[in-house]
């Protein structure tokens, strides 16, 4: 490395505060600005959820002045979870700060691409949160469909600021996509062979690749957008010669592979977790890999199942049907793998591993709500309905998000260099698996009894499973509450964390460095036998 | 030492501009979709998109299915857009014509054209328009009443597919908008406050 001996003279010597974290190159410390990031970036998202039960919590407008407002609530919430939670934190945070350690390389491949990555978020972030605040918001859903998104129907700047603010947030996924490719590829220390890498980092590896195909097409959607709104071209207006399906399918192109974007990284710290609790390797290394691969791959060829009712013929349903049905197979061989690692294991039931197998159970609940909407013919009646809303609730705000918890308390030793309290822990985790189930399941009864999504109010008849969910959810947003509170007294007067504090299970390269890691990792590349 | 740091380096730079490669060919390929998708649509009917051009065949078949009409008008257009028949009975093969009728409620001449569909889908491949008013763009000056003719047909192929052969009616919808030169001329309109038209058609 040509900068390496630039430090030579001080073996773990930081740079000042500024130069630390505002020009930050070191994937360590980026990891940490991601995480930081994604930590405030979630109590935005949260507090807006928390305004969302609060209208919703009686039938009848409560807080919210008109469905406007609300629309650009549901969007903003939609969107921070998405570009500005989930994906920094799992992707740009524990991938940054593992990823290196993990297949024995010094730092990333492009340290200062790295930087910009995070540093585009920022004014990514800025703008998707002004937008609520200029003109009427931004209200036309996380999904953006025109005509709803177009001129007309979101006249103002607010529109295109959430556009925008898309526009940066993907630039920024699509170079930290191309960073974590080259170095997994071109990086690895001697002997870390593609089938010896530890699984997050297949996790990774599978997720650099469909962002990098997936986030191109939403840059082009939205550039098409943009300039239908602002410069007079006619993509999707039908005034024009345009079709506003057509948008539905090059969102879809990006979106569905956009979920196991949010998914894969959190299948990948889960196999760690389980791993590690249960004192066993993981259960059919290759299979979870190349099931990884395989859901990444299918996840490219399923997009129109989300557009059932746009007027497709039936054989085109039949074909996405079936193909959406296929990637519930490399998911049951990961979800099976999981229990097979557990199964005669030494297990410990330690805060991540219980946020782990939270995940596992919630996900796969997830997975055949999943299954059920894949049918063409039963999305008929429950498209648009609050069934889909506990679906993907149930996979992301339960899965990923268990998945960032799971990665927080197993890792949090190893970055910060003091353990979480364990009992506060546990804590933590049966408030919050608690506070989310309460929150999510009801709306599986609300969507069967036929409730749509994206209103302010509702009949009558869905009240009682509604004041659940608000309860749920107030309880959850105590659970977040209190996380922080865990966090704080991890820093304060956590204890010293060992090397390796999880024991024999924890086998990865992480566990052989000091907690936390000097700022230079390794100074001499391992060698993996 | 720094000959494999070099050699490394080379190496993340070729794979870079690999990932940047895919990334450019996604970005070309989402532009690509547009005249695409719209050639896909024409070609097989997708979407209810019925087929243009060729003339009748004459009446083959008899069996009748019958033709329902709907009208539609974006509100950015002052016009009251309407069918004259609610419904008509047509035999196969035979070419069929019904009239809309387009009225300018407004100050100004105002231009506008319309998009087009039937339902169900599937029938978008079998149903053939020979001529049609929404193939060009209309111009009605103030207060000005016009009957839109259009011709059409529906192949007794329709007999022959599995999916369609059950179809008895078929729904023939218009929507018709501002076109977007007459929006743009319009445009200081626009702007000024309230859409177009607000006024006048609702």
């Amino acid at each position: 490395m040509a900068t390496a001996h630039a430090h030579d003279d001080h073996h773990d010597h930081a740079p000042g505060f500024v130069s630390r974290w505002l020009y930050s190159t070191n994937h360590k410390d980026i990891g940490t600005l991601y995480i930081l990031f994604s930590l405030f970036a979630g109590i935005i998202g949260i507090g807006i959820s928390l305004l969302m039960r609060i209208e919703l919590q009686q039938p009848g407008m409560q807080i919210f002045a008109d469905g406007q407002s609300w629309n650009a609530m549901v969007s903003a919430h939609g969107l921070i979870m998405v570009f500005f939670v989930i994906m920094p934190a799992l992707i740009g945070g524990f991938g940054n700060w593992f990823v290196p350690i993990m297949i024995g390389a010094p730092d990333m491949a492009f340290p200062r691409l790295n930087n910009i990555s995070f540093w585009l978020l920022v004014p990514a972030f800025l703008l998707l949160g002004g937008s609520m605040f200029v003109g009427q918001g931004a209200g036309a859903g996380w999904t953006i469909y025109p005509p709803l998104s177009d001129s007309q129907y979101q006249p103002g700047m607010s529109m295109d600021m959430a556009l925008f603010a898309l526009h940066l947030a993907g630039a920024s996924s699509i170079l930290g996509a191309a960073n974590f490719i080259t170095t997994i590829l071109n990086m690895r220390a001697p002997g870390m062979t593609l089938h010896k890498m530890p699984l997050f980092v297949w996790s990774m590896l599978v997720t650099a690749f469909l962002l990098l195909l997936a986030v191109p097409v939403l840059g082009g959607a939205i550039t098409m957008l943009i300039t239908d709104r602002n410069f007079g071209t006619a993509f999707f207006r039908p005034e024009g010669g345009g079709d506003p399906v057509l948008f539905q399918h090059l969102f879809w192109f990006f979106g569905h592979p956009e979920v196991y974007i949010m998914i894969l990284p959190a299948f990948g710290i889960v196999s760690h977790v389980v791993s590690t609790f249960s004192k066993k390797p993981v259960f059919g290394y290759l299979g979870m890999a190349y099931a990884m691969v395989a859901i990444g791959v299918v996840g490219f060829v399923v997009w129109a199942h989300h557009m059932y009712q746009s007027g497709m013929d039936v054989d085109t349903r039949a074909y996405f049907m079936a193909a959406t049905m296929v990637i519930a197979v490399p998911t049951g061989v990961k979800i099976f793998s999981w229990i097979a690692t557990m199964w005669g294991g030494s297990m410990r039931y330690d805060t991540p591993m219980l946020f782990a197998i939270g995940f596992i159970f919630l996900f796969t609940v997830g997975g055949v709500t999943g299954v059920v909407l894949a049918n063409a013919s039963i999305t008929q009646i429950l498209h648009n309905t609050y069934y889909v809303v506990a679906h993907f609730h149930y996979v992301l705000s339960l899965g990923a998000v268990f998945g960032i918890y799971c990665g927080i308390y197993y890792w949090i030793g190893k970055m910060s260099g003091r353990q979480y309290p364990e009992m506060l822990g546990k804590i933590h985790f049966w408030m919050t698996f608690i506070g989310v189930n309460l929150t999510f399941f009801p709306m599986h009864f609300l969507g069967n009894q036929g409730m749509p999504r994206r209103y302010p109010d509702y009949a009558d008849a869905h009240a009682g499973w509604n004041l659940i969910a608000s309860l749920g959810a107030y309880l959850s947003i105590a659970s977040f509450v209190f996380f922080f509170f865990v966090m704080w007294v991890t820093f304060r007067r956590g204890a010293v964390a060992a090397a390796n504090p999880w024991g024999e299970g924890a086998t990865t390269l992480e566990w052989q460095v000091p907690s936390p890691p000097a700022f230079h990792t390794f100074e001499e590349l391992p060698r993996i036998r | 030492m720094a000959e494999a740091a070099a050699t490394l380096a080379r190496r993340n730079r070729r794979t870079l501009f690999g990932t940047m490669g895919f990334v450019a060919f996604m970005v070309g390929v989402s532009f690509a979709a547009v005249p695409l998708y719209d050639l896909f649509c024409r070609a097989t009917g997708y979407g209810g998109t019925p087929m243009l051009g060729s003339a009748a065949p004459g009446a083959m078949a008899n069996t009748t299915i019958n033709i329902r009409f709907v009208a539609s008008t974006s509100p950015g257009l002052p016009w009251h857009f309407v069918p004259q028949q609610v419904s008509m009975p047509l035999a196969l093969g035979e070419e069929g014509v019904a009239f809309y009728t387009a009225r300018n409620d407004s100050a100004a001449p105002v231009t506008g054209i319309s998009t087009y569909n039937v339902t169900p889908d599937i029938v978008g491949r079998y149903f053939h328009k020979t001529a049609c008013f929404c193939f060009t763009e209309q111009t009605l000056q103030p207060g000005q009443s016009v009957d839109m003719p259009l011709a059409f047909w529906v192949d007794p192929k329709i007999l022959d597919d599995a999916q369609a052969r059950a179809v008895r009616n078929i729904t023939v919808s218009y929507t018709f908008f501002r076109s977007l030169a007459d929006a743009e001329r319009a445009g200081a309109l626009a702007s000024a406050g309230v859409h177009i038209g607000a006024g006048t058609t609702r």
